[in-house]
């Protein structure tokens, strides 16, 4: 009893301690950021905890067999409900799909191709819209007017549009996806990354850089472009959501990540036969993953938008 | 004012210029317009009367002058599939895509404005709470589960309203009695759609709605109106909703745009034949000129309606024709 009562004030002071050591820490939205982290451990280990193989189906038991097609042995059971329905089972939480796959063991794959194809995509798009950006600003004169006129074009293109323009002629594919999120989403950053460098270009370490004879390509790297990253952090991870929704699209479509791959939209494509039988679950569940994700996603961009930007945070 | 319109006109014409070259480089840049054909295994020689056909074996500068040349003359070529023009395929789907197209942009404004104006005016309060989360809720579910979710509830489970199609009115060009008949009917076939295309949008326009409002209550002369003891509610109404009207109205009608053109999931959910479903028909028959048309087309909306904006800002507000 003594030794809990002179334990508790330490726990109550290291946690005060921690918090008031880290107003980042403790301001962080929570809940995003275990959404999160949550789906990006089932990414990286989807084949050690996943339960069953994404594209295999799963071995049913003879008792299964039995109730749907009276016979002591079946290659697999589709169509198998969640655990808590009639029929369902924890061998298969989530049920299988119209093939006998695991869905459970789907959406934890699932949730490696979206994040894999949502963050390089906006990754090569953040690079080349950035250095875009910085040079159309930093340059000035014919480059600014050159790059600012292709990017206000460009953001004219609803960008689901554009994508599925794009997806028409380079066909299905995982890697596809990530070139024709590059192409559609760079002109934002060029946007943002080029009004924020016309203010930095007039202050006085850029001034003094430039009179001490610092090479051009030297500031942009050195002076500029690191003062851009806040704002343009703040633009990714905006982004990062509507690129998982155009990825969803796209595989919805049939012009995204091609099929035995359990892409998210894609396991929403294919269940919709069996949604107008009545099994609603097999397409609600990869739904609430991807809003899950994009919800994280936005509530993590909005946290950083008003940190970075004092005007905005008592809003 | 002529000369403010006339320098608007050029750069949208430019802007369609290179939205068009942008879009003959990046399809000829990331892929090839025959791949499509060619996936399905098709021979050697019928790839290349194909691209015979389409003009894709002549030198670049050359297909590429035809292209703006028949685009010019509106002429967005012939669909491969229905061998009849793109254009005419196209405006006999796009009164379809203009109704679900309004309908979504009235739903998105009567959730989207109010609960706004709510949220602002309430700002953190239980009430802005509510709005903020409806609108990272609209900006964060797709349209296309929405609509999965409201077959599930509503045609599925209740049986209340149709699933699939649009219902038997149509617009007909030839027979201008359908031309006002068409958008009264069949309005339980557009409920869902129009709702699971409208919620994205709802999300932004609350958001804006609440942020534009926060600015106008901040500002100097909605001070002053009260500091003058002006009734709150005049100020309300008179004052601040009225100056936060005018950058919400002009997005709104660009949404509404891109709510026509941006269809797609929603329109293959419900089987809603507008130019999205076309679209959609375009890839999965291979049919590259209906899908660079219906494209084309989108472009060429929003770079009119964003000209449109620009001559109705000039009217409206002076110093925004005389800056440039």
């Amino acid at each position: 009893m003594a030794t809990i009562t002179r334990r508790m004030p330490l726990i109550i002071d290291v946690s005060r301690a921690v918090r008031r050591s880290s107003g980042v820490a403790r301001e962080a939205p929570f809940i995003p950021l275990l959404v999160l982290t949550l789906l990006a451990f089932f990414a990286i280990f989807a084949p050690v905890i996943a339960p069953h193989s994404a594209l295999d189906p799963v071995k049913p038991t003879a008792e299964q067999c039995l109730a749907k097609y009276g016979m002591a042995t079946c290659p697999y059971v589709d169509n198998l409900p969640p655990f808590w329905a009639h029929e369902g089972s924890l061998h298969t939480p989530l049920g299988t799909d119209f093939l006998g796959r695991d869905v459970l063991s789907r959406l934890m794959y699932g949730a490696r191709i979206s994040l894999v194809v949502a963050l390089t995509g906006t990754l090569v798009a953040g690079v080349i819209g950035t250095l875009l950006g910085v040079l159309a600003g930093y340059l000035g004169r014919w480059w600014d007017h050159i790059i600012m006129r292709i990017t206000d074009a460009w953001l004219t293109m609803p960008s689901l549009v554009f994508a599925i323009l794009l997806s028409s002629v380079r066909g299905p594919g995982l890697w596809n996806i990530v070139v024709i999120l590059a192409a559609v989403f760079w002109s934002r950053y060029a946007r943002v990354a080029r009004g924020e460098v016309l203010t930095i270009r007039e202050r006085d370490f850029v001034k003094l850089a430039e009179i001490n004879g610092v090479r051009k390509l030297r500031i942009i790297f050195r002076h500029i472009v690191p003062n851009v990253l806040n704002t343009v952090m703040v633009v990714f991870s905006l982004q990062v959501g509507i690129a998982v929704i155009i990825e969803a699209s796209l595989s919805f479509l049939g012009v995204g990540v091609p099929p035995p791959e359990p892409s998210w939209g894609l396991m929403m494509a294919q269940e919709r036969t069996s949604l107008m039988e009545g099994k609603w679950w097999l397409a609600v569940f990869p739904g609430i993953c991807i809003t899950m994700l994009v919800l994280s996603a936005n509530m993590l961009g909005d946290w950083l938008r008003v940190r970075l930007d004092p005007q905005l945070r008592n809003r | 004012m002529k000369k403010y319109i006339l320098l608007r006109a050029f750069y949208s014409v430019i802007t369609l210029w290179l939205l068009v070259t942008i879009i003959f480089a990046m399809v000829r840049l990331t892929g090839d317009p025959v791949k499509m054909k060619g996936d399905v295994g098709a021979d050697k020689a019928y790839l290349e009367r194909i691209r015979h056909d389409w003009g894709l074996d002549q030198p670049l500068y050359r297909q590429y002058t035809s292209y703006i040349g028949n685009l010019v003359l509106g002429d967005f070529g012939h669909s491969f599939e229905k061998s009849l023009p793109v254009r005419t395929i196209y405006f006999e789907r796009l009164p379809n895509s203009l109704k679900l197209g309004f309908a979504a942009f009235v739903i998105s404004m009567v959730l989207g404005v109010p609960l706004g104006m709510l949220s602002a005016l309430r700002v953190n309060t239980w009430w802005d709470n509510v709005g903020k989360t409806i609108a990272l809720l609209g900006l964060s579910m797709p349209g296309f589960f929405v609509g999965l979710v409201l077959i599930i509830v509503f045609g599925v489970q209740l049986h209340l309203l149709p699933v699939l199609g649009k219902g038997s009115s149509a617009f007909i060009w030839s027979n201008p009695s359908t031309w006002v008949t068409f958008w009264f009917k069949d309005w339980q076939y557009l409920a869902m759609p129009a709702f699971a295309l409208g919620w994205y949008f709802a999300g932004a326009m609350l958001r804006i709605t609440r942020s534009g409002m926060l600015d106008v209550l901040g500002s100097d002369y909605i001070k002053l109106v009260r500091l003058k003891g002006v009734p709150e509610q005049v100020v309300i109404a008179k004052h601040a909703l009225k100056n936060s009207m005018i950058p919400l109205l002009t997005l709104a009608g660009l949404n509404l745009l891109i709510m026509v053109n941006v269809a797609v999931v929603i329109e293959v959910i419900f089987n809603w034949p507008g130019v999205g479903q076309l679209l959609y028909d375009g890839l999965s028959n291979r049919d590259f000129p209906m899908v660079q048309g219906v494209v084309l087309m989108s472009g060429v909306m929003i770079v009119v309606l964003n000209f449109v904006i620009d001559v109705l800002y000039g009217y409206v507000d002076p110093r925004i024709r005389l800056s440039r």
